[in-house]
């Protein structure tokens, strides 16, 4: 049922029972996924309030504009790869050919493993510089809007490792392909999330 | 995957029944145990911040009298009483508990989607709720910032518990906000999904819709809440400047510099607002079943109260800055947002009327549920009428910052929430529990509390006019506080220990109802809801025997004529519509009436 008619129609009458024997769900996709979607938006609000509050805050007087380590283009590329090997793994699981799609899959989380240690890199980098996260606002929000991106990869990679057991206890393939899905659909997410951060940053 | 609708996939659902008491009652994913944990955890947090009030109003009525209050632990009570209650208690209650309890029940589901995932709510929720009470026991105490935490009194040295407590009570809020996630993706999820056949989102009962609504208003605003709790940590713990300027305390110079109070303001309010809709609109939602059940009447104008729950929902993101017009904001700022909050006034009204309309010539049976329900239509007429005082800027200047404000926002989100927790507990109890409570003390209940908190709440209005600054330990010499302000809040105090003990009643009603309550049958209030018709009273794990139940009709099916009970469940097939064109006896012949 279209959103029109639904908010448009007439509970208080007695409609023909072919109308009340659908089965009643608002979306033909799996629960995980309406979960996930909606936990994603809610990760964006999270991050467009952090972008607002960027904004607002670099307009007051004190912000020292600063540039940010080269070594994020290293990352932002390993984290392409980390997503382009994650769709490849998808679609492979889609095609049933579950043995490589399983060696895309695992090779997709290490690139994120590769890009969160590049993270941790380029913290180090800057910090060996003097830019601490007290050094003034404009490192302090580097390091807290690419930490919580961090945290959310960290939190993606639990599910992949947990993906990935099942992956070889091979039992339940239908529900491994069901979970490489969102698993892709959270990478290229983050991925995108990613972009936007540094897009963010780089305006400084 | 391929995809199957969830109503379709119930026929080999393993039910895995929990056999332990330790599966069955602690570590429990049946959506109706959770629920209780939820409940009974937030109403014993509630008791907590209680005790606080009671604190703050002994030492208001009878300033020096007690030396157990010095101006920190005073400050102390006013914060963590304001915490607790908004989000600890109501919001926990409404939604962990009454969500989690209604929802499957209501939409005809066997549990939530994701019953571990429902159960590690509760759990992160408990672990919260410890971390919060834990900050009474450190060095420093509790925080003393008031329940908004503004910066930069909030870390400077000189505000109780700006180190430890303020520390934990972020720690503690950042575990709720990961806990509500949790449970709200479920709570949406499920009533989007899992509804039974026939059940249409036009049919669900207002209570699904207002617990729905207010749980997706909850996803999007307690990042807010998150992201300030989180830059906050940084500025306290890492020396971060996000929202510390500099400043000198204590005769020292900070080690602040440059950061913007308003942005966490602003931050704070983006999550604030939203807040008081998402404890209102679960409470919107439930007094509308009860009013409608008790009332043996359809609930007036369903369709606009859907509506105005998902209008007020909206607006309610769009009017933040009324808590501001004192923050120094640009004039057209304050203009705009007076002009939005104004306009949710209007879905609000609506609202009220269709409650009153409900009851306009119902054949009211005036249990304590009814009671309770209708007090709160009052509570809250009274309760928004001060809001459209305060929305408008030049009357909210003098007004900001007193006890008028105190009042309003107690009367419609204190008191008026509460009365609804207290009707949808005697309503519901029956169905969680399999007994009545017991009427006479329910009614006894009621008059205290609804007198009580008048009692308490109208002379604060009064005070308000007078200038009377709210969180103030002691007014000191004011030369423009009468002396009878203080007589007034001798007053209100006695008022308050009144009311605070009679809700020994209740418990006194809850625990004895347990054993020598009159059993209840599945259906003794004679509702159509779904969760009245489950065929054992409390109902088993899964809820619904082998079939799940499937839905003809809507949830208001209230003494339509032509049908012999006053009421039609809403899995009962059949038309017995009065329209003309159509043939009764087969109908009938149809129903679970027909010989
Ligand atoms: C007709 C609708 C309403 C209007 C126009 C309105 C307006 C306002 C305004 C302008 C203020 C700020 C006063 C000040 O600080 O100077 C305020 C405070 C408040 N309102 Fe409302 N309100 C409305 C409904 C509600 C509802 C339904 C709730 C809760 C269920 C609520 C809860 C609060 C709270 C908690 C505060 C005080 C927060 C604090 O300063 O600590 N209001 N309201
Ligand atoms: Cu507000």
């Amino acid at each position: 049922m279209s959103f029109y008619k639904n908010v448009t129609a007439k509970p208080w009458e007695y409609s023909s029972p072919t109308l009340g024997t659908g089965p009643e769900s608002a979306f033909a996709s799996s629960s995980e996924r309406i979960a996930l979607t909606l936990f994603l938006v809610v990760v964006g609000v999270i991050f467009s309030l952090l972008a607002v509050s960027y904004y607002v805050r670099m307009e007051l007087g004190d912000w020292v504009p600063m540039s940010d380590p080269s070594l994020l283009w290293v990352t932002t590329a390993l984290l392409i790869l980390s997503s382009v090997l994650f769709q490849l793994a998808r679609n492979t699981a889609q095609g049933e050919n579950f043995l490589k799609a399983r060696k895309l899959f695992v090779g997709g989380g290490l690139f994120a493993i590769f890009f969160v240690i590049g993270q941790a890199l380029a913290w180090q980098q800057l910090s060996s510089n003097g830019f601490d996260v007290a050094n003034g606002p404009a490192s302090a929000f580097f390091y807290l809007l690419t930490g919580l991106h961090v945290v959310h990869i960290v939190g993606g990679l639990w599910v992949w490792s947990k993906t990935t057991l099942r992956f070889f206890s091979q039992d339940d393939l239908t529900s491994v392909k069901h979970s490489v899905e969102l698993c892709t659909t959270y990478w290229h997410f983050l991925l995108v999330l990613w972009v936007f951060i540094f897009a963010v940053l780089a305006n400084t | 995957m391929a995809y199957v609708p969830l109503a379709d996939q119930d026929k080999d659902h393993e039910l895995h029944d929990p056999h332990t008491f330790i599966t069955k009652y602690i570590w429990s994913q049946d959506h109706k145990v959770i629920a209780i944990q939820y409940g009974g955890t937030a109403i014993c947090v509630g008791l907590v911040a209680l005790v606080l009030s009671m604190m703050m109003r002994l030492q208001l009525g009878f300033p020096d009298s007690f030396t157990l209050i010095d101006p920190s632990s005073y400050y102390q009570a006013v914060t963590m009483h304001g915490m607790i209650m908004v989000v600890y208690l109501l919001t926990a209650l409404f939604l962990g508990g009454f969500g989690n309890y209604l929802i499957p029940l209501m939409c005809g589901a066997r549990d939530m989607v994701f019953p571990f995932l429902n159960m590690l709510s509760f759990w992160v929720y408990l672990l919260s709720v410890l971390i919060l009470m834990s900050s009474f026991f450190v060095t420093g105490g509790p925080t003393g910032a008031g329940w908004t935490l503004y910066p930069p009194q909030t870390i400077t040295p000189g505000t109780p518990g700006h180190d430890t407590g303020i520390l934990l009570m972020l720690i503690s809020l950042g575990v709720f906000i990961i806990a509500f996630t949790m449970g709200g993706l479920n709570y949406v999820t499920t009533v989007l999904q899992a509804r039974a056949k026939g059940l249409t989102m036009m049919r669900l009962p207002l209570s699904v819709w207002g617990i729905l609504v207010a749980t997706i208003l909850g996803l999007f605003a307690f990042p807010a809440l998150l992201v300030s709790a989180i830059m906050m940590t940084f500025d306290l713990t890492l020396g971060t400047s996000f929202f510390m300027p500099a400043i000198m305390a204590a005769g020292e110079q900070l080690d602040y510099n440059g950061g913007s109070p308003i942005l966490f303001q602003h931050l704070f309010w983006f999550f604030g607002h939203p807040e008081v809709y998402i404890v209102a609109l679960p409470a919107f939602g439930l007094v509308s079943d009860v009013l409608s059940t008790h009332a043996r009447k359809n609930i007036f104008g369903y369709r606009m109260m859907v509506w105005a729950i998902i209008a007020i929902g909206g607006l309610s993101f769009v009017v933040w800055a009324h808590h501001m017009y004192v923050s120094g904001m640009n004039p057209y700022f304050g203009f705009f947002f007076a002009t939005t909050t104004l306009i949710i006034a209007v879905p609000t009204a609506m609202k009220v009327y269709n409650w009153v309309l409900t009851l306009w010539e119902g054949d009211i049976r005036l249990n304590t549920p009814m009671l309770f329900a209708i007090g709160f239509v009052f509570t809250f007429i009274h309760g928004g009428l001060t809001g459209l005082f305060l929305g408008n800027v030049v009357i909210d200047l003098p007004l900001s910052d007193t006890y008028f404000v105190v009042a309003h926002f107690h009367m419609v989100m204190g008191v008026s929430p509460v009365l609804v927790l207290f009707a949808s507990l005697y309503h519901w109890y029956p169905k969680i529990t399999g007994r009545m409570m017991n009427e006479t003390l329910g009614k006894v209940h009621f008059w205290c509390t609804f007198l009580g908190t008048y009692a308490i709440y109208l002379p604060m209005h009064y005070l308000g006019f007078l200038g009377v600054p709210r969180r103030y330990y002691a007014m000191g010499s004011t030369d423009f506080i009468p002396e009878s302000a203080q007589a007034l809040n001798a007053n209100i105090t006695l008022a308050a220990l009144f009311v605070a003990a009679a809700q020994i009643l209740f418990f006194i009603n809850i625990f004895w109802s347990l054993r020598n309550g009159k059993p209840s049958g599945n259906n003794p209030w004679g509702a159509t809801s779904l969760e009245w018709q489950t065929t054992e009273t409390p109902p088993k794990h899964g809820n619904w025997g082998p079939d799940l139940p499937v839905v003809h009709r809507w949830a208001y099916d209230y003494s339509v004529p032509g049908y012999p009970q006053d009421f039609i469940p809403q899995n009962v097939p059949g038309d017995f519509g009065v329209s003309e064109d159509h043939d009764h006896d087969t109908e009938m012949k149809e129903g679970p009436l027909a010989k």
